[in-house]
């Protein structure tokens, strides 16, 4: 599997970046230069930062691995991530901008004038950035496990190395132009290989199929199994197996008559053209009509669909208000006005982005049920090339695909370590460059060694988990702080305690296992759907009964926040 | 996996809980009696002085009057100024009203006055008036208001008491003036310093500008415009705070006009990250920086000299440095002009020293690192927000 080029290209993306930001500090300016030195970031060039931010591993690999596996109602995370967007627009860009907030703990303390919201704030800060921060790591384990043949645990060690050593040497700063960059080298990785597949695989496959029925191996194919795995065959098959099959050493072709086949961990089979794709236990196989259900179905829970569609829906939409290393990005805008053109842009640029895993999703259902029978679905995006492309072009879509994952990775871990080193060091820490670097040290282990442990979990989930932290923390407060002057900082704190409390209880109990079917699982699984109505009636409720303890200039934070700039008069001091 | 995940929960609950039971809790065990005794008083005393720190207001004494209460050991407690009683603690209304006679009976004599039940309380059982004592509180030998202690019944130890509450309370109102006042003087040094273009800035402009009215018409009329903005906008009478953009605009016309004076003997170099234009910060702080490395710094040297002007993007922060080759300054005569013991070249940079201070707290001060011949380099951090400074 070792492919000098698809390695030569993930080394390319982070010595390009590196450069890139090295060069795009020492632009030197002449004297004449000096008006186009102070010009402001364009929307058009921030709104690529910002989608080079938050285009992570999720949406790269992730999308397009669970929809694979759990049918098209994965997709719905595509739409709630693009989404997101148009609440932060209508809602939340512009008077964020002219409060001139540059992190959200920064607008709690400055709404609500109360530096213990602050703190809490900042801790919401670091459970949000270290829940998204997991599956970027395991991403990186998964590109490195594909394209290099190594154990996953090397990706995890090596990327969060790279981002530590990168941000405590000061050498990976959230610079707006090498962010823009990151979003077009993302769109070309993706965009690129899927329209070239879509060519090349006009054949049968996309012809009519029966929709009851599993998908089929259109050629031969050889599946691995990295772990062990029950094996679930429909009619008599003769593959060729290399392992162990039911505890005994295999090496040659076998006849699976039908029924259940234990098969050992590193196992290869080897299926013949046009058998239908074996179920496997942990994950059964779709038929066609399953697969096409636009409900979300995670982690094979069938039950409860709809409520756990809704509760993707609302943790997405009203996640990416909360996210803390996207908003960051807002203060580069000159004023509300600019902060809302880069919002529409943003949609724009995501939507253009968010075809493109739906098509890999499809190419790997007909092209790829290998992978689907391995388990191994979040690494469709990287293998289907070589599997559905012969040769070089196959290698070199791999190539380009791998290294868009890597740029994923590298742009929004980097994001989200600044975000968490900065939080800590500002407001936990004592202030200061030391603390910084120590700051972004201590947090890119602790999640390291998390990643390390929470492996096995589909990329999606976790970050959809993080979207749902989000919204139930920061989305109500937000929301409130700006639309509504009742609230008061104890109602907020209530609320964000609450909120964050509840739905990170109800993910770290899923992760260890608590609530495996039914009612539990989606309310565990999927918790926006109610703590998210939880955190706004503790945010409303403790305001009202807590009215004492509004700020006492209320009416001049509403006019910061809304007001806008053109009709403000300068204030006449003395 | 499992198992460790959840051997994690369990600790982070423990932690958590633990942690949460000791912040209630507050080591409330812990000391002597007296230790103890003393740790309530001291804190109470600090709490109170926290809301007094505000000035004589409803709301500072609806939030001091109660643990001002609990120092008085009283039943009740009141809070008046000159115009009346402000807010009470566990006095309601209609007694609240009873006490305004002896309160202003104390204001108006500076005396304390006892209140004779006979007169004032009402008849019923735990009335809060059934005794107790009004002190006035004075603010550098002024009257500005009184201290209500009632109930149960007026003592000599009550009296002492209460009159050395009222004198706490003085002092901290007392410091509250400072406060404004010190406030009243940085305004005033803004105002001194937007009106203090130096006379030898405007003879040099305006020599340059003549130097080109023959020679290149066009190229002095540009520099008469960038002259009139400058003044304008250094007389303009604006917010105390400004964005970063507005502030280079302003040095852009001040280089301007120094490079028609300079012509090819300044070279300057200027990067700015772009993502720091929309910084807050006190208005008239970058300029006279840049003034002082051209006029201190470049002026004074024979050679030609070179100038450059770099604000980075630093997480929360800008920093921003200026750095000359100039003749550069002697280390311990900058570090008294600093900290205001020597008036004289470089003043302006104690005031803006002293300004960023004021505004974003005492680790924001200039550093300045030089030495004789050894030219300058100035910087200064500019958090990204901070409360209470906006546009």
């Amino acid at each position: 599997m070792t492919e000098p080029l698809i390695l030569g290209a993930i080394v390319a993306v982070a010595v390009g970046t590196a450069v890139l930001g090295a060069r795009g500090v020492r632009v030197a300016k002449t004297p004449a230069d000096f008006l186009v030195a102070a010009r402001r970031v364009p929307p058009t060039l921030n709104a690529s930062a910002i989608c080079g931010e938050y285009l992570s591993a999720a949406s790269f690999l992730g999308i397009a691995g669970l929809a694979l596996q759990e049918g098209l109602g994965a997709l719905w995370y595509a739409v709630g991530y693009a989404a997101g967007y148009l609440v932060l627009l209508a809602a939340v860009a512009a008077p964020l901008r002219r409060f001139g907030a540059y992190t959200i703990p920064d607008f709690a303390e400055g709404r609500l004038d109360s530096p213990l919201l602050r703190r809490a704030a900042t801790v919401m800060v670091l459970v949000i950035c270290g829940f998204y921060l997991l599956p970027q790591l395991q991403g990186a384990g998964l590109t490195v496990q594909e394209a290099v043949g190594g154990p996953a645990w090397i990706g995890v060690v090596v990327l969060g190395v790279v981002v530590v050593v990168g941000i405590a040497s000061g050498g990976m700063k959230g610079i707006t132009f090498v962010q823009a960059f990151q979003y077009w080298l993302k769109l070309v990785a993706i965009a690129v290989p899927a329209l070239v597949l879509l060519m090349l695989v006009q054949h049968p496959a996309l012809t009519p199929v029966n929709r009851a029925a599993p998908p089929i191996f259109h050629k031969v194919t050889k599946v691995e199994f990295p772990d062990a795995e029950v094996v679930r065959v429909q009619r008599p098959v003769t593959v060729d197996a290399l392992g162990v099959v039911d505890g005994v050493r295999r090496n040659g072709p076998i006849v699976l008559a039908g029924g259940d086949y234990r098969i050992g961990a590193g196992t290869t089979l080897t299926f013949p053209r046009g058998t239908p794709a074996p179920s496997v236990a942990s994950n059964a196989v779709l038929s066609y009509r399953q697969w096409e259900l636009p409900l979300v179905r995670i982690g094979g829970h069938v039950a409860h669909r709809l409520a756990s569609t809704y509760g993707v829906v609302l943790a997405t939409f009203l996640g990416a208000i909360g996210l803390p290393h996207i908003l960051v990005r807002f203060y580069t805008n000159r004023d509300g006005v600019a902060a809302r053109k880069t919002t529409s842009v943003v949609l724009l640029l995501l939507a253009c982005f968010y075809v493109f895993p739906a098509i890999f999703a499809l190419l790997g259902r007909l092209e790829a049920p290998g992978l689907y029978t391995s388990g191994q679905t979040d690494s469709v995006v990287l293998a289907l090339p070589r599997m559905a492309a012969a040769g070089t072009a196959g290698i070199v879509l791999s190539a380009l695909t791998a290294a868009g994952a890597f740029a994923a990775f590298l742009s929004t871990s980097s994001g989200l370590l600044i975000s968490m080193a900065g939080a800590l060091s500002h407001d936990l820490l004592r202030r200061g460059v030391r603390s910084f670097r120590t700051s972004a040290v201590a947090a890119g282990v602790v999640v390291t060694l998390a990643a390390l442990l929470v492996g096995g979990i589909a990329i999606n989930v976790l970050v959809g988990w993080a979207f749902a932290i989000a919204a139930s923390s920061f989305c109500p407060l937000l929301l409130l702080g700006i639309w509504w002057p009742g609230l008061t900082w104890k109602g907020a704190l209530l609320g964000l305690v609450l909120g964050g409390g509840a739905s990170s209880l109800g993910v770290v109990l899923t992760i260890a296992g608590v609530g495996k079917s039914g009612w539990p699982a989606v309310l565990l699984g999927e918790p926006a759907i109610w703590t998210v109505p939880l955190a706004f009636a503790a945010m409303v409720g403790g305001s009202l009964l807590t009215r004492r303890s509004l700020p006492r200039d209320v009416t001049r934070k509403l006019l910061a926040l809304h007001l806008p700039e053109r009709v403000r008069v300068p204030e006449v001091s003395g | 996996m499992r198992e460790a995940l959840w051997l994690s929960l369990i600790v982070a609950v423990l932690v958590i809980g633990s942690v949460a039971w000791f912040a209630l809790r507050g080591g409330r065990h812990l000391g002597t009696p007296t230790q103890r005794a003393t740790y309530e008083a001291l804190h109470t005393a600090s709490l109170a002085a926290l809301a007094l720190r505000a000035g004589l207001s409803h709301d500072s004494a609806a939030r001091a009057v109660p643990h001002l209460r609990t120092l008085l050991g009283a039943r009740g407690a009141a809070l008046a100024d000159l115009g009346g009683t402000l807010a009470s603690d566990n006095v309601d209304e209609g007694h609240a009203a009873l006490l305004d006679a002896p309160v202003h009976a104390a204001m108006s004599s500076g005396r304390p006055q006892t209140l004779a039940p006979e007169e004032h309380a009402c008849g019923d059982s735990g009335c809060p008036l059934e005794g107790g004592v009004v002190v006035p509180i004075q603010v550098d030998g002024v009257v500005v208001g009184a201290l209500a202690s009632t109930g149960p019944a007026s003592s000599a130890g009550q009296l002492r008491l209460a009159g050395e509450v009222a004198q706490f309370v003085s002092r901290h109102l007392e410091l509250a003036e400072l406060d404004r006042s010190r406030r009243r003087a940085d305004q005033a040094e803004l105002r001194f310093l937007r009106a203090q273009i130096s006379p030898h800035f405007i003879y040099n402009a305006l020599s340059a500008i003549e130097s080109f009215v023959r020679t290149d018409p066009e190229r002095a009329r540009e520099l008469l415009i960038g002259f009139a903005d400058f003044t304008r906008y250094s007389f303009r009478s604006h917010g105390q705070f400004v964005t970063m953009a507005e502030e280079l605009r302003l040095v852009d016309t001040y280089l301007d006009l120094e490079r028609a004076r300079f012509s090819d003997r300044l070279s300057i170099t200027l990067r700015v990250a772009p993502e720091v234009l929309s910084v807050v910060l006190p208005s008239l702080v970058l300029q006279p920086l840049v003034e002082n490395a051209v006029r201190h710094g470049i002026e004074p040297s024979e050679r030609s000299g070179k100038l450059s002007i770099v604000i980075a993007d630093a997480d929360s922060e800008a920093v921003v440095s200026i750095e000359d080759d100039g003749v550069g300054a002697d280390p311990t005569y900058l570090g008294r002009v600093l900290s205001g013991t020597s008036q004289g070249p470089g003043i302006g940079l104690h005031n803006v020293d002293e300004r960023l201070r004021a505004v974003f707290g005492e680790d924001y001060g200039l550093t300045i690192e030089t030495a004789v011949g050894a030219g300058t380099k100035v910087q200064m951090r500019i958090p990204k927000f901070h409360a209470g400074v906006h546009v």
